[in-house]
């Protein structure tokens, strides 16, 4: 599966057509809401009912700020793509949007944030897109923009899909040059699909409160590096899977299975739909001669 | 874009040293009514600056707001944090645009979004 960091740049890439697929899949939407609710769970927010001023960086069309909704905080969303911005706004989100380049620093007050989270957005610094562009030099006006707005003691966690290892170091070196504590953290980093990499920052220097937290789905020999993150795949980017052929999708297909068909006629049922009862025949493949 | 945004923003044009507070230009104005939040709003008060809040409300058409930063105490009355409220969360610049005070570029915002993006010589 190809990368559409490598498609074309940011703004161009999430055009209307691309802007309007991504926020109508519902897998999408789901991974969205998934990776920014453990982003929440990373920031560590003190627990105590009050809504803070966060911000996402890379908001697009809102999805993980609808999560940052849900928790009651505020929040202002920054993005690049102005058809992405489009549909956030028509999906009415209550966050607040800006149109700009992260790379290019943020444009914020100092220490007025609460929080930033950012998913699947800050590997696009790594491109150099326009000749303009050094990745190098807007990694660190983005990393030192950020440090700047965000209040002291509060974290940043960024999840990113680095295309290597040196991409990876790339990103986190010119977050600890900022003045960043903090580190990666790896979450289920045996699986080649739900493996997702978060970087946990927090502004001020190396404390207690600044030790990167566990991550999920580790097992007892996980310190070691499995670098299964080249042939990653990008879960946020599926989509070119409906442009394959239809035959080659349906040839590693073995069927749905009982377990499928049994829910299917649950959720019918609670339509109100007249489903015939469930049997020992039910989901049973019909013999060769019928 | 909500007011609170508007007190966060500052202009980021290289070479510009206090791009804080943005002059707004307002072409349409709109009112979105929001459910009131006293704790946010304590907590926000903080870091608010008061004077660049109360000239951009007044741009807005909204002047209920005191001329002269208000003591914590103030946050107690519930007059003070409707108005308040209604000035940070619930008057929307929906057209117009963001002017930075020191080299007059302007930052067009259209249908409530900001377009921050810098030139090339100006990063």
């Amino acid at each position: 599966m190809s990368r559409p960091e490598l498609q074309a740049p940011p703004e161009i890439f999430y055009d209307d057509t691309e802007a309007r697929k991504y926020t109508s899949s519902s897998r999408i939407m789901e991974i969205q809401a998934q990776l920014s609710e453990r982003a929440i769970e990373l920031l560590a927010l003190p627990d105590d009912d009050v809504p803070r001023l966060l911000l996402d960086i890379g908001c697009g069309s809102g999805l993980s700020g609808e999560t940052l909704s849900e928790y009651g905080h505020q929040w202002i969303g920054l993005d690049i793509s102005e058809s992405m911005l489009n549909i956030a706004r028509e999906r009415e989100v209550e966050g607040d949007l800006i149109l700009g380049d992260m790379g290019q620093g943020l444009g914020l007050r100092p220490g007025v944030i609460d929080g930033a989270i950012s998913i699947s957005a800050v590997q696009w610094l790594c491109n150099a897109d326009k000749s303009s562009h050094e990745p190098r030099l807007r990694l660190k006006a983005f990393f030192g923009c950020l440090y700047r707005c965000l209040a002291r003691g509060a974290r940043a966690v960024l999840q990113v899909y680095p295309e290597n290892i040196a991409q990876r170091e790339l990103i986190l070196s010119f977050a600890m040059r900022a003045g960043f504590a903090g580190g990666v953290v790896v979450d289920y980093p045996h699986s080649s699909k739900s493996r997702k990499e978060y970087l946990v920052l927090t502004c001020g220097p190396p404390s207690l409160s600044s030790a990167t937290p566990k991550a999920k789905g580790e097992d007892g020999e996980s310190c070691s590096e499995d670098d299964s993150s080249a042939d990653e795949e990008n879960p946020t980017v599926c989509i070119s899977d409906r442009h394959r052929p239809r035959k080659k999708q349906k040839v590693n297909k073995k069927g749905k299975g009982r377990n499928w068909v049994l829910k299917k006629k649950e959720q019918m049922r609670k339509k109100g739909n007249v489903v015939p009862p469930d049997t020992k025949y039910t989901a049973r493949k019909r013999k060769a001669r019928f | 874009m909500k007011l609170l945004t508007h007190n966060m923003l500052s202009s980021n044009i290289k070479g510009v040293t206090n791009g804080f507070p943005l002059k707004i230009e307002a072409e349409k104005i709109i009112e979105r009514p929001v459910e009131i939040n006293p704790v946010f709003l304590k907590n926000m008060f903080a870091k608010l600056e008061w004077k660049p809040l109360v000239e951009a409300s007044r741009t807005m058409g909204f002047s209920e707001l005191p001329e002269d930063v208000p003591d914590m105490s103030v946050l107690d009355s519930d007059e003070f944090l409707q108005k308040f409220h209604h000035a940070l969360l619930e008057i929307h610049l929906e057209e117009g645009a963001l002017v930075c005070p020191e080299t007059g570029r302007k930052f067009p915002v259209q249908k409530g979004i900001p377009n921050m993006m810098l030139h090339e010589d100006e990063v």
